[in-house]
């Protein structure tokens, strides 16, 4: 007879348990959640709890008749997540329905030997199934905030093309090896892009350059140049600058200046520097294409 | 004597108690009333070890202190890992030295960045570093 007695109760007074239950919950209404919306929850959590019930109400993720009650409490918890629930307030669905059960069952109660058979396997089982919605929601709560920190690495870090073959890098927040990585790509990906020969990296919001993110901003101006290209650092502050040097990493194979504005009126002194050797020297790439057709002539150009 | 007047303790595990850990550092070091590059050297110096603690023993804690010696304020710390030590300190703060392709200045580095450290460490019981900077 293990497991008969609860599901009789709660098939006769389903009414009764569902609005004992609802008016505890009442509260958390208006919070994204209307009493409608509630009790269809409500009722369907009962439907669902009394069908395991009379399937001995095992909770084992394997079994499928335990599956339709896990998977209600998996999209409720998601649900709550994303109105905004607190944790407890979440839990509070299964548990408070405890509070409302129990003192029905309390003539099983007196008696030792139904007090075992029925009154404790339904108290573990609610406490089981509101522990589940907890680990759920932490699931989800866990889940969006890896997708904000996916967001935040992705967006905190744009490669913008500011003048004909130069493009700005500024680095905002930790650099971190995932970050850096990420960094890297992007910069290398649109260097071959937009054909640019000369990136800034401006790292005046990265708080702290310890010797890992120094050694990550040598490895990015290492692969640039393996591209081709130059990478000029700047917005490094007085006291980066100064802390640098007592660290004792070495910088001083790599470009600098103090601020964004320095760097870029380099980055065009560079640039410019570029076009005016090719010209002189005949290496135009529309020129170089025409020498190519036209072997015999064509070493100097129009000057 | 050196009397600590407070102490705080954060437990790293990720790089995101490393932000934390490096931000309570800053603030402590700005109520101090540390310089702006004093702060920036105890803040990058916090974070070589931190970074050690992450890489080599999996995490660690560190224990922040505000000290005073007489007059002297000042900000001391301690990072504690239970990783697998190391078996040669003088090799580790030889300068360019590392055992994992980094750029071998951060624990030397770190040493310059302060006023007083000290390391110790044994192998398979873990490590021990304390810093102190005076204002």
């Amino acid at each position: 007879m293990k497991g008969q007695k609860f599901p009789d109760i709660l098939r006769k007074r389903k009414s009764e348990i569902l609005e004992g239950w609802m008016k505890r919950q009442l509260s958390l209404a208006g919070k994204g959640t209307t009493p409608d919306e509630l009790r269809k929850q409500c009722v369907e959590f009962l439907d669902l709890l009394e069908n395991l019930m009379q399937n001995g109400g095992s909770l084992d993720p394997n079994d499928p008749k335990a599956r339709p009650i896990i998977e209600f409490l998996k999209e409720l918890s998601k649900d709550r997540v994303l109105k905004g629930f607190s944790p407890t307030e979440t839990a509070t669905f299964v548990f408070s329905l405890k509070e409302v059960v129990l003192p029905l069952l309390q003539p099983l109660a007196k008696n030792e030997e139904t007090f075992t058979h029925e009154v404790m396997p339904l108290s573990i089982l609610l406490d089981q199934l509101g522990l589940l919605t907890f680990e759920n929601y932490i699931e989800n709560r866990e889940e969006v905030i890896a997708r904000q920190q996916l967001d935040m690495a992705e967006l905190s870090t744009p490669v913008v093309k500011i003048w004909d073959g130069i493009l700005a890098l500024p680095l905002i927040g930790t650099l971190d090896s995932q970050r850096t990585m990420i960094v890297m790509e992007k910069l290398l990906q649109k260097i071959v892009d937009t054909a640019a020969t000369v990136a800034i990296l401006d790292i005046t919001g990265v708080p702290t350059v310890d010797t890992l993110v120094a050694n990550h901003i040598m490895k990015t101006v290492a692969a640039t140049r393996l591209l081709g290209a130059e990478v000029i650092i700047t917005g490094v502050s007085p006291a980066i600058a100064q802390t640098i040097v007592h660290l004792g990493v070495d910088l001083s194979g790599i470009m600098t200046r103090a601020t964004m504005a320095e760097g870029l009126k380099l980055a065009i002194r560079m640039t410019k520097q570029q076009t005016a050797d090719e010209r002189r020297d005949g290496i135009n790439p529309l020129e170089k294409g025409i020498a190519a057709m036209q072997p015999a002539k064509g070493q100097k150009g129009p000057r | 004597m050196v009397t600590v007047s407070r102490s705080t303790r954060l437990s790293i595990a990720n790089e995101i108690d490393l932000v934390r850990a490096r931000q309570e550092v800053r603030v402590q070091a700005q109520a101090l009333g540390f310089s702006l590059v004093d702060q920036t050297r105890i803040t990058t110096a916090v974070s070589e070890l931190i970074r050690n603690m992450m890489k080599y023993a999996g995490g660690g804690t560190m224990d922040l202190e505000a000290v005073r010696n007489g007059v002297r304020a000042g900000l001391r710390i301690i990072c504690v890992d239970k990783g697998p030590g190391i078996p040669d300190i003088g090799l580790a703060m030889k300068e360019g030295y590392s055992t994992s392709n980094g750029l071998g200045y951060g624990l030397p580095g770190t040493k310059r960045l302060v006023d007083e450290f000290d390391i110790w460490s044994e192998v398979g019981k873990g490590t021990r570093v304390t810093i102190s900077k005076w204002r």
